[in-house]
């Protein structure tokens, strides 16, 4: 209902204002990114910088488990932003509860809870959060996540492993340390 | 110097603690005291007097059929010798105010007075209202005063002896030595210190009763949600930048009905102050209703920016030569080498002095100073206690008003002037159709010439009334990037800044433009010469 109105509201705001339909989504972006403001530990890169729906995230998170690596993700925003939300993948093979071996993300706002008012920053907070405290409870890697719960030690190790490079649970894993 | 600065700041605060009645310095604020008049009359004479008071006593008791007048007043009677009637009837009438004070809260006898009783100063009255009035005031209403600096602490002030208790406060600023000439809130001992912080627990502590809840943040990092949580909001800002950002936050709040109308409940109101030195102006914005900050935008002078050319080449102004030795000469020269212009480091200032003298005399220009070196490099604006307190006191005036409904508010903006004498003048801000915020914008066309460059063109961007965006994000309907001046698309774009505009854009292309620091996108057309 919320989204609807929100839709109905900028549809008329279109109307009055004249500008393309479709451009839409793409003023929206361009607006966020105006806005980003990145700590030290975020990376943001466009491959193509007149292409502003596509671009690459690096994070390197300071604390927590995963400090010592560098994660690559990209992002691709969909035309009907912000009603729908970003999709990312993460392009570094990482052993975390939430992305699996494929890159998928779980990450609440990138589904059930995006909301409109919600811009690329929050996105990217939302990503670095994911690394600062990693969510067991609601797993895409169910291993890594069971053992977090079970074992922090455990989980801790095979996470430096993984950064590191090697074998961790049967996977092979490329280093992902920090350059 | 700062010795000397630091003792008259504190006589100053000890004479202005000692002028204010019944005030201990540092202490809790006292109730009112109705002072008695000490008539000191000899003592063969008290005891006349004193047979004679209690027969006037009796006979009032009698003529008003009432016990009710206060006896025990005898014993003070008699210990003082002093005998008034009236001084009595008086403090029968703030009896209940002083109670309220002793049982710890404010006493807003005066509000209560004006909500009930028809005079000059209550035009728009409603008796069966007041009690109403009162409930709100006191329980419900929360109010938000933006800054707690040399306004903010004239309006908490002012706020909380008004009789508004529910007070947020935001200030990201701490407290420096140089603002406890007008910021009364703050002493010596709570330089370094949240002003947000301090300023809540002084008031807290002063006026009981009172809740002020200190927020030391930017008014950025707050949401919608938060915002929507006040029915006032009073801005005591100090820069063009934050004023829009919050008259936008403030507008996107309203809603609307299905038909189209305002829904009234959700439209805040913003009371904005704002001072430079013996000037001030106050202001009411009712968004959707009356003009907003945007609408007159253009009213502002652009701030000082001299032109880089006249700054390189041709000097006029002491202030040009000033400006050359900051922009330009501090970096080529590194005179303590690799650091920052610091204008609180004393032997940078002298240096930048020295340089600027140089060069004005030079160039045969008079009137270089230390003094005028520190304005120009620091970008100082003397601020004024009194104005500072005349706009404040205008500001919540209006927010009385507003919630009391005792009288009409200003219709919109008032303008002070105490430079030559003391002038005031209300006038009405029109709304602008064509606002980009409050309004329905329209695409602004600029006339410009294939060979400038971007950069020259972002210059006029820059300084153009109407859009003032210094840190522009620039693409054009095409879908090209032509300019972002923040990262992470800066290094792309950064070489189109010589390129000249006819490479980059066909006449009549249409560019939108965003700003970090602008709460919307502009949408802007470009046709050549």
């Amino acid at each position: 209902m919320f989204r609807l109105t929100q839709q109905v509201k900028e549809t008329r705001i279109r109307r009055e204002t004249g500008a393309p339909l479709h451009k839409a989504g793409h003023i929206r972006v361009q607006k966020d990114i105006s806005e980003l403001d990145t700590p030290p530990s975020m990376h943001v890169s466009f491959p193509d910088p007149d292409d502003i729906m596509n671009f690459n995230v690096a994070l390197s998170p300071e604390e927590g488990y995963y400090h010592s690596g560098t994660f690559h993700f990209t992002v691709s925003v969909p035309d009907d932003y912000p009603h729908k939300p970003p999709k990312v993948k993460c392009s570094t093979l990482v052993y975390h509860p939430n992305i699996d071996l494929d890159g998928n993300v779980c990450l609440n706002i990138l589904r059930q809870d995006w909301k409109p008012v919600l811009s690329l920053s929050s996105l990217l907070y939302g990503l670095q959060l994911l690394f600062l405290e990693p969510n067991p409870d609601d797993p895409l890697n169910k291993d890594a996540a069971n053992l977090l719960k079970r074992d922090s030690h455990a989980f801790q190790r095979n996470v430096a492993a993984s950064v590191r490079g090697g074998y961790v649970a049967g996977t092979y894993f490329p280093s992902a340390r920090r350059r | 110097m700062f010795n000397k600065l630091c003792e008259r700041v504190y006589d100053q605060r000890r004479a202005m603690s000692a002028e204010v009645p019944g005030s201990i310095p540092g202490g809790r604020m006292q109730a009112p005291v109705v002072k008695w008049y000490d008539i000191s009359l000899p003592r063969r004479h008290s005891s006349v007097l004193f047979t004679f008071f209690v027969a006037f006593i009796d006979s009032l008791r009698l003529m008003f059929k009432c016990d009710r007048v206060p006896f025990y007043h005898l014993r003070v009677v008699k210990l003082h010798g002093v005998v008034s009637f009236f001084i009595m009837q008086l403090e029968e009438a703030v009896r209940d105010d002083v109670a309220e004070w002793r049982a710890g809260g404010p006493a807003w006898g005066g509000l209560d007075h004006l909500l009930r009783n028809a005079g000059p100063l209550s035009t728009d009255l409603n008796p069966e209202a007041a009690d109403a009035t009162q409930t709100f005031l006191r329980q419900h209403c929360k109010i938000l005063i933006i800054g707690a600096g040399g306004l903010g602490c004239e309006l908490l002030k002012d706020v909380a002896l008004s009789g508004f208790r529910h007070i947020n406060v935001i200030d990201l600023d701490t407290i420096d030595v140089s603002n406890l000439n007008r910021q009364f809130l703050f002493t010596e001992a709570d330089i370094g210190k949240s002003k947000a912080h301090v300023a809540a627990q002084y008031i807290n502590s002063r006026i009981p009763g009172c809740r002020v809840v200190p927020h030391h943040a930017n008014i950025m990092s707050f949401d919608a949600q938060f915002y929507q949580q006040f029915n006032i909001v009073i801005a005591g800002l100090d820069s063009v930048e934050a004023r829009r950002w919050l008259n936008a936050m403030l507008v996107s709040l309203v809603q609307f009905n299905p038909d189209g109308s305002v829904d009234r409940s959700s439209v805040i109101p913003l009371i904005d102050g704002g001072t430079e030195g013996f000037q001030g102006q106050a202001r009411i914005i009712y968004p959707r209703f009356t003009s907003c900050f945007e609408c007159t935008l253009s009213l502002f002078p652009p701030q000082q920016n001299y032109p880089f050319c006249t700054i390189a080449n041709t000097p006029r102004l002491p202030e040009h030569c000033i400006e050359y030795a900051h922009v330009i000469l501090w970096d080529k020269l590194k005179p303590f080498g690799d650091v920052k212009l610091n204008m609180d480091n004393a032997e940078h200032t002298k240096w930048l002095y020295e340089t600027a003298k140089a060069r004005s005399e030079h160039f045969g220009i008079q009137g270089v100073t230390l003094r005028l070196t520190q304005g120009v490099a620091k970008n100082i604006i003397p601020a004024v206690a009194s104005t500072n307190a005349i706009v404040a006191a205008a500001c919540a005036n209006e927010a009385l008003k507003m919630i009391s409904a005792i009288a009409a508010n200003m219709d919109n903006y008032m303008m002070y002037n105490g430079k030559s004498g003391v002038y005031t003048y209300t006038y009405k801000n029109e709304k602008k159709p064509d606002c980009p915020v409050c309004g329905t914008p329209q695409p602004k066309t600029f006339q410009v010439s294939p060979k400038d460059s971007l950069a020259e063109f972002l210059e006029q961007i820059a300084i153009d009334p109407d859009i003032r965006s210094k840190k522009p994000f620039l693409r054009s309907s095409t879908g090209k990037t032509i300019y972002a001046s923040t990262s992470p698309l800066r290094e792309a774009t950064q070489s189109n800044l010589k390129k000249k505009l006819g490479e980059l854009i066909t006449s009549g292309t249409e560019l939108t433009l965003a700003d970090k620091d602008l709460p919307f996108i502009r949408t802007l057309i470009i046709n050549y010469k």
